[in-house]
């Protein structure tokens, strides 16, 4: 490891305490907040991890998080709490590969239209399958509080960011940059372009599942029509890309100002959240390409910082 | 029967809307995800016409399709146009076009629920039933089929007989080499989105004489059409109008035999048959 | 007489009615450089990219050392051993020119990774002339430069057959001699090379030997000399217009 590597290190674990001990000094709303952000947060940066460098954009969040808040519906009470996030991790990797394997073969928009409808299929199974064994929705109560869901995930934000910070520097990682950049160049130099893309959109689909695992409790009552939600999927895509999916780091920076936006839109005029999302996708194509780490690197070129 | 009737008579006009998403993504290149938001409109109109105004959706389609083609390509002109000019890549276009149609989308929902509320909205036109072949069917349904086939043949024609729609195929095959020959690309692709949106309103038009709309279900019908368009296969109208069909078909099989709550189910079904099996459309070759 | 490389059988392509390549046979041997040329049109790009896996053949057989690539995907063909470069140039544009050729390293024939794979990299950029421009975007590079990131790429995973589609074409005569040279130094290094070309002096002085093409089948093999002075190559060259 460099001195760059030290450096980052040292200032990565500097905020992950200071992030960590916000339910000690922050009051129950910059709680809540910050347990937001913190899902936000999670979920983008593993996102990027994928469609970053691959340029391929993954709707299927929701799809994910939704399966990952039914293993904790289905699961809470006859396993120990610890073993569902990664239970439900798993299934979301399972259905990462089942989703990849069918789309990713083929080019980038079969992969979007693919990934877009799928939370809302998902939702119709469910619900389908609910209604034939004469289930609704369920009740999650657990004594789990809130202080411990948003441990549970700056400690998953922390795994996600070592992952990434792992894959930057690993041949796979490499190789979804080549195939983002000319996959028939990808094909040729002898990367197995549909198994590399296969093996990193497994990530983004365990951590959403693993998410929504954590989150469950949370929403105490689970029902279909909440837990696949499409919504979600496009503010994390938004949040990304406001953010910038060229650095690690990229997605934080959009998390934070959007969800605060988000906040203060939803409280003062609740129908406009929609339009709110539509302006700021315009405004990422149009106005921030790059988001706010490719302002970030013009700036720094412009103004003379060593590049 | 019932169900392949119920089917078709769904299935064309589907093959309206597939068809104007079509012409934008196979001639224009634009992925326009807010294609289902131009079908809200159009249907919203058709109902604000016929509720205020007394004006049957049918007539009203003169007015709903001019109006759309001008507003669509004013939305191509001075929203997808800089995209196309500053892509580096096909890829990059694509990306852009599907992000910034995602913008459009939320927006246009967010303005139709601002400014027609978030309630389901539906009139009755036509509502009487029509016997045909021992079954009842809606005649607003047969109309609304009957005008779809109309237009879309009306289309097809227009397309493989004139001159213009000679150009746009042409676009539609090759715009590099078809710039090489005297076409305006620039102005086809205009045109081709324009058109491809005002047809998807007029389907939205029919759509709202027995369909209940709402201002947010247009990704729904956007899903759809991408399935009938893969499908299909990109740029085939004949592989448009057999798809549209099927999925009509398998959608009202699917609401009637098993569960009406699961036809984006059944949607999807078809559509990973054919990217297992045949991912260049029905009628497409192959390509290793 | 050195050993077969690569053995072409009877290979014929089909697009719908179109055949693109008609039953054509052929043998590159070890530390030599094959021509492949014709008119536009004759099917070489077609042969090419069935020979890296871009697409397979109809029938026939493509054979690497013994190893059958007809019908397998590129990425295999590449990792047994066929390196190629595009007819138009085909860079990563957000790489750097260093890590444009260690992506050729990092996957290909030969796999190198980390500072194994550095290094690699900088020998070939060293030995491509390319180290002044090392630290310039890939979009700033001029044509020849870009043409020679490219081959860097192809050449970092160590192939046992290069393929050059058109290598040459577009550079000015200055460049042109530039790019002969340094195909002639890879092909006195000992690499086998496939080259289809358009440039006939870079076919007489860089060839062992040629296979012609016409309408989609082999018309004749042998020396450049030979070939070029057939009368059935002479009327194809000739017989379309873009003599």
């Amino acid at each position: 490891m460099s001195g760059t590597d030290w450096r980052n290190l040292a200032i990565s674990a500097a905020l992950l305490g200071l992030a960590a001990l916000l339910p000690v000094y922050g009051s129950p709303y910059w709680l809540t907040m910050g347990t937001t952000m913190a899902m936000f947060v999670v979920l983008a940066t593993s996102w990027a991890l994928f469609s970053g460098p691959t340029h391929y954009i993954s709707l299927a969040t929701a799809a994910f998080f939704g399966i990952g808040t039914f293993v904790t519906g289905l699961g809470f009470q006859s396993l120990p709490f610890w073993v569902l996030p990664p239970l439900a991790a798993i299934i979301g990797a399972g259905l990462a590969a089942l989703v990849g394997l069918v789309t990713l073969r083929l080019s980038g928009v079969y992969f979007v239209i693919f990934t877009l409808g799928l939370a809302e299929m998902v939702r119709q199974v469910v619900t389908w399958v609910q209604n034939q064994t004469g289930h609704r929705g369920m009740y999650v109560l657990t004594s789990i509080t809130e202080r411990e869901i948003y441990w549970m995930l700056v400690g998953l934000g922390a795994l996600v960011f070592l992952a990434g910070w792992l894959i930057g520097r690993s041949r796979l990682g490499f190789a979804l940059r080549i195939i983002g950049n000319d996959e028939t160049v990808a094909k040729h130099a002898g990367i197995d372009t549909a198994l590399a893309k296969v093996a990193l959109f497994m990530v983004p689909g365990a951590v959403a599942a693993a998410t929504g695992a954590i989150l469950a409790p949370r929403y105490i009552y689970i029902e279909p029509a909440t837990a696949f939600a499409p919504l979600l999927s496009f503010q994390v895509v938004i949040m990304a890309l406001l953010g910038g999916t060229g650095r690690l780091w990229g997605p934080i920076a959009g998390v934070i100002p959007f969800s605060l936006l988000w906040e203060a839109i939803t409280r003062q005029a609740p129908n406009q959240t929609l339009l709110l999302l539509g302006i700021a996708f315009l405004v990422i194509v149009y106005l921030l390409p790059g988001g706010f780490v490719g302002l970030w690197d013009r700036l720094r070129r412009r103004f003379g910082g060593h590049s | 029967m019932f169900i392949l009737i119920t089917g078709l008579l769904l299935g064309g006009t589907y093959a309206l809307i597939a068809l104007g998403l079509n012409l934008q993504y196979g001639v224009a290149r634009i992925m326009n995800l807010a294609n289902g938001e131009m079908l809200v409109a159009g249907g919203f109109a058709a109902f604000w016409l016929y509720t205020a105004g007394q004006v049957n959706p049918v007539a009203a389609l003169i007015v709903i399709a001019p109006v759309a083609f001008v507003a669509n390509w004013l939305i191509y002109r001075f929203m997808l146009q800089p995209l196309v000019k500053r892509a580096k890549s096909r890829g990059a276009l694509e990306v852009d076009s599907i992000l910034a149609t995602f913008g459009m989308s939320f927006a246009f929902v967010g303005i139709m629920t601002w400014a027609f509320g978030g309630g389901y909205f539906n009139y009755a036109f036509l509502a009487q039933p029509l016997e045909m072949f021992g079954s009842s069917y809606a005649q607003n349904r047969v109309v609304a089929f009957v005008l779809a086939v109309v237009i879309g043949g009306a289309l097809w024609l227009w397309l493989t007989y004139s001159r213009v729609g000679l150009n746009l195929r042409a676009v539609a095959v090759n715009p590099a080499s078809a710039s090489l020959v005297g076409v305006d690309v620039r102005r086809a692709s205009a045109l081709a989105f324009a058109l491809g949106g005002a047809v998807t309103a007029t389907g939205g038009a029919l759509v709202s004489m027995f369909f209940t709309l709402d201002a947010s279900v247009g990704v729904l019908f956007t899903m759809k059409a991408l399935i009938i368009i893969i499908m299909g296969g990109v740029g085939d109208i004949r592989g448009t109008i057999v798809a549209a069909v099927i999925l009509g078909i398998a959608e009202t099989a699917v609401a009637r035999l098993i569960d009406p709550g699961l036809t984006l189910a059944a949607a999807y079904l078809l559509f990973l048959l054919v990217l297992l099996f045949r991912p260049a459309g029905l009628f497409g070759k192959a390509r290793g | 007489m050195s050993r077969t490389v690569l053995q072409v059988r009877n290979v014929t392509k089909r697009f719908g009615g179109l055949v693109a390549v008609n039953d054509v046979s052929f043998d590159v041997t070890e530390h030599s450089v094959m021509g492949l040329i014709g008119p536009n049109g004759s099917g070489k790009s077609t042969m090419i990219n069935m020979i890296s896996g871009s697409f397979a053949p109809t029938s026939g057989s493509i054979r690497l050392e013994g190893h059958e690539l007809a019908g397998k995907p590129a990425h295999k063909v590449a990792r047994l051993g066929v390196g190629r470069t595009f007819q138009l140039v085909r860079l990563l544009p957000e790489l750097s020119v260093l890590d444009n050729v260690i992506a050729g390293a990092a996957f290909g024939h030969r796999r190198r990774w980390g500072a194994e794979a550095k290094a690699h990299a900088l020998t070939l950029i060293e030995r491509l002339g390319l180290s002044a421009v090392m630290g310039m975007p890939v979009s700033a590079l001029t044509y020849i430069d870009t043409k020679r990131v490219e081959l860097a790429r192809a050449l970092a995973g160590e192939p046992e057959v290069l393929l050059l589609d058109e290598w040459l074409a577009g550079l000015n005569p200055t460049e042109l001699g530039t790019g002969i040279a340094l195909i002639r130094s890879l092909r006195d290094e000992g690499r086998t090379i496939i080259l289809v070309e358009h440039v006939m002096d870079a076919i007489r002085s860089l060839c062992d030997r040629c296979v012609v093409m016409s309408s989609g089948a082999k018309i004749a093999e042998g020396s450049p000399a030979e070939v070029l002075s057939d009368p059935e190559v002479i009327r194809a060259y000739l017989g379309d217009d873009d003599a």
